[in-house]
């Protein structure tokens, strides 16, 4: 494979991934403790596509995500701590608790940003690609969508401008089977929804979403691609939603048959196996050993942050100066 | 000074702007090419390129997107929607997007973009084509919202507006674009926020905007053959509202009229009468009565839609009750 990941890449990632899971199953606890607001949507199942997809980007490079963001937020390289707090609303985190997490953004990493709209981010990845081929950088501007976004007029004008203008952009989508509670196939006129891609002048992909390494090499192609100038390309990665659509999800409409399907395509496990054949046992249970103290250790620095003083409410409503990434 | 008409001296500013900094760009349908179908963009394509002076698809949404995400990443896009009636279709965009990014990312971006649109009925392009949804975008924290009556005024407040770093929504009248006025040379900046006394007068103050202006000024002549001395604040900016003029002239003159263009029943008149209860309260001999378009969708006949929609006769009609009350 050419540029393929090394041992060492494939760990980090691998450790992404592992963070990633146990941050969700913890919130998940936490939530039935009641100690969260609003719904969290966890991308159970989906780390390898959320991972592949944003470990490749260089840190000058711009993420749209979704409700869905915790794998991008953590693939483009946040700071754990800060995205916790700001899921607990603390004054710590990212957007000072103001926004919660699927309003997680850090200009910083270029995380622009988590978005609570279906389909909202993507005409805004369209405007940053635009404002980088303006400036003739080589910097890639990522849309990340689910195949529910993939049914929003949004997606469609977006896939057509860049095609059309052949902008560096990326449209990453994490095919999960699910948009809300309803299977693709009440959803989709198509099952595969890269063959749209032909219809908006970009090559349109398909790749196993649970395989990390085949996301992380489709996705360095699209980003090859974006970089020289050629235009945006479509990427599908094709995963599973292990849980509901949310924490509020009551759940039932997911056959068990199925759930056991893709659980035996679990990402994790799958990484696992091939990890083993590069590195022995121990040096994995390091890795896994430091993602569960990560972990840990941004939780209990989280939840011991402040809340916001509710004076801060005041705070301008315009900006007065530019501030950008 | 230069007399011009209304759309001559935006296509001033916008030359100027785009001679003056790079980062700014056009973007919309018609825009390049044909030169906008108001004929604003006039010579901008020809003069600066197609990369900074963009035709679009017909996608709103997109278009919007694509003015946030530049800006995000240091662009300063114009993006022109050719109806107001059409924003809309950019609603998600504006008030779901670009609206929080300032204050809920806790300033981490600025969004340096401007929405330049034309609202307005009087040219018989029926209800899809003649709206004036200035509460609808004036309603939206984070967003600046301008209306210039004059050609002075739209070349003043357009530069202003491209040089300010928050999303603007710079509304223009269809009517006013063959109106002429005084424009002054040099860097004419008109500052965002700042309403100004159109027609200084002692017994009633006619507040207004946009054509409605215009329609105050000719209906205070008209009073003024009646020895009614009518005084009429031109708002120029809906957002952030400048409360201190109207409220200063209501205190001078103890009698408010308030008119907008924009449907009666939660229209802006609405805020500007309770700002006036608001602030000015002690100094009024009467109610403050407030005048709107008809609470229908704006018909197209002309019979009909001169009924729909208020003018100088009617807006004279107003203050006489006014004073009657």
């Amino acid at each position: 494979m050419r540029n393929a990941p090394s041992a060492e890449d494939i760990a980090r990632m691998y450790r992404q991934m592992l963070v990633v899971r146990a941050v969700e199953e913890q919130l998940a606890v936490l939530h039935r403790q009641g100690k969260t607001r609003g719904p969290i949507h966890t991308c159970i199942g989906q780390e390898a596509a959320g991972i592949g997809a944003t470990a490749p980007l260089e840190r000058e490079d711009v993420v749209t995500s979704t409700h869905r963001g915790h794998a991008h937020f953590v693939g483009k390289g946040l700071d754990l701590r800060r995205v916790l707090a700001e899921i607990f609303g603390r004054v710590t985190g990212y957007c000072r608790g103001r926004g919660g997490h699927m309003l997680v953004a850090s200009a910083a990493d270029g995380l622009l940003g988590g978005n609570g709209i279906v389909g909202g981010g993507i005409p805004i990845a369209l405007g940053q690609a635009f404002g980088f081929q303006l400036d003739g950088s080589r910097r890639v501007a990522v849309a990340i969508f689910g195949d529910g976004a993939a049914q929003e007029g949004t997606c469609h004008e977006a896939m057509n401008v860049a095609g059309l203008w052949k902008l560096p952009m990326v449209f990453f989508c994490e095919h999960n089977l699910y948009g809300l509670t309803v299977h693709a196939r009440y959803q989709s006129s198509v099952p595969d929804l890269h063959v749209r891609a032909a219809g908006y002048g970009m090559p349109g992909v398909m790749v196993d979403g649970n395989d990390l390494l085949a996301v992380h090499g489709a996705m360095r192609d699209a980003l090859d691609r974006a970089r020289r100038g050629d235009g945006p390309t479509f990427v599908e990665a094709k995963t599973y939603r292990m849980t509901g659509f949310s924490t509020s999800d009551m759940g039932g409409y997911q056959p068990e048959e199925e759930m056991r399907e893709w659980a035996a395509r679990d990402p994790i496990a799958r990484t696992r196996a091939l990890l083993a054949t590069m590195l022995d046992e121990s040096s994995l249970e390091a890795v896994e050993r430091a993602a569960a103290e990560e972990v840990e250790a941004a939780f209990a620095q989280a939840m011991a942050d402040p809340f916001p003083d509710a004076a801060e409410l005041d705070a301008p409503e315009y900006a007065v100066a530019e501030a950008r990434p | 000074m230069t007399r011009m008409r209304y759309a001559e001296a935006l296509n001033r500013a916008l030359h100027e702007e785009m001679a003056r900094d790079e980062r700014v760009c056009v973007i919309g349908e018609d825009v390049g090419i044909y030169g906008g179908v108001f004929k604003v963009t006039k010579g901008l394509r020809e003069r600066f390129g197609d990369l900074r002076v963009r035709d679009t698809p017909i996608s709103e949404q997109a278009m919007t997107g694509l003015a946030i995400g530049a800006a995000m990443v240091g662009r300063r896009p114009v993006l022109e929607i050719m109806y107001i009636d059409f924003l809309t279709l950019c609603l998600d965009q504006l008030v779901n997007q670009a609206s929080i990014v300032h204050y809920i990312w806790a300033g981490q971006a600025s969004l340096p973009f401007v929405l330049r649109t034309q609202g307005g009925a009087g040219a018989g392009a029926a209800a899809q084509h003649s709206k004036s949804l200035d509460a609808l975008v004036a309603h939206v924290p984070g967003l600046k919202v301008v209306a210039p009556a004059t050609p002075a005024d739209a070349s003043g407040l357009l530069v202003a507006a491209i040089r300010d770093p928050n999303p603007v929504v710079f509304l223009e009248h269809k009517l006013l674009y063959n109106t002429t006025g005084e424009v002054p040379e040099g860097d004419h900046v008109v500052p965002i926020g700042q309403a100004h006394v159109a027609r200084e007068g002692t017994d009633i103050t006619i507040v207004a905007s946009s054509k409605m202006t215009l329609d105050a000024l000719a209906a205070a002549e008209t009073l003024a053959a009646e020895g009614i001395d009518a005084e009429v604040v031109d708002l120029r900016t809906l957002r952030p509202l400048d409360r201190e003029t109207i409220a200063r002239s209501v205190r001078k003159t103890n009698r408010a009229l308030v008119v907008n263009e924009g449907w009666t029943t939660g229209g802006f008149g609405a805020e500007l009468s309770a700002v006036i209860m608001e602030d000015a309260f002690d100094w009024l001999d009467g109610p403050v009565r407030r005048l709107g378009t008809a609470d229908r969708p704006i018909p197209y006949s002309l019979p009909l839609e001169q009924a729909a929609v208020p003018d100088a006769a009617a807006i004279t009609r107003a203050a006489r009750l006014t004073l009657a009350g």
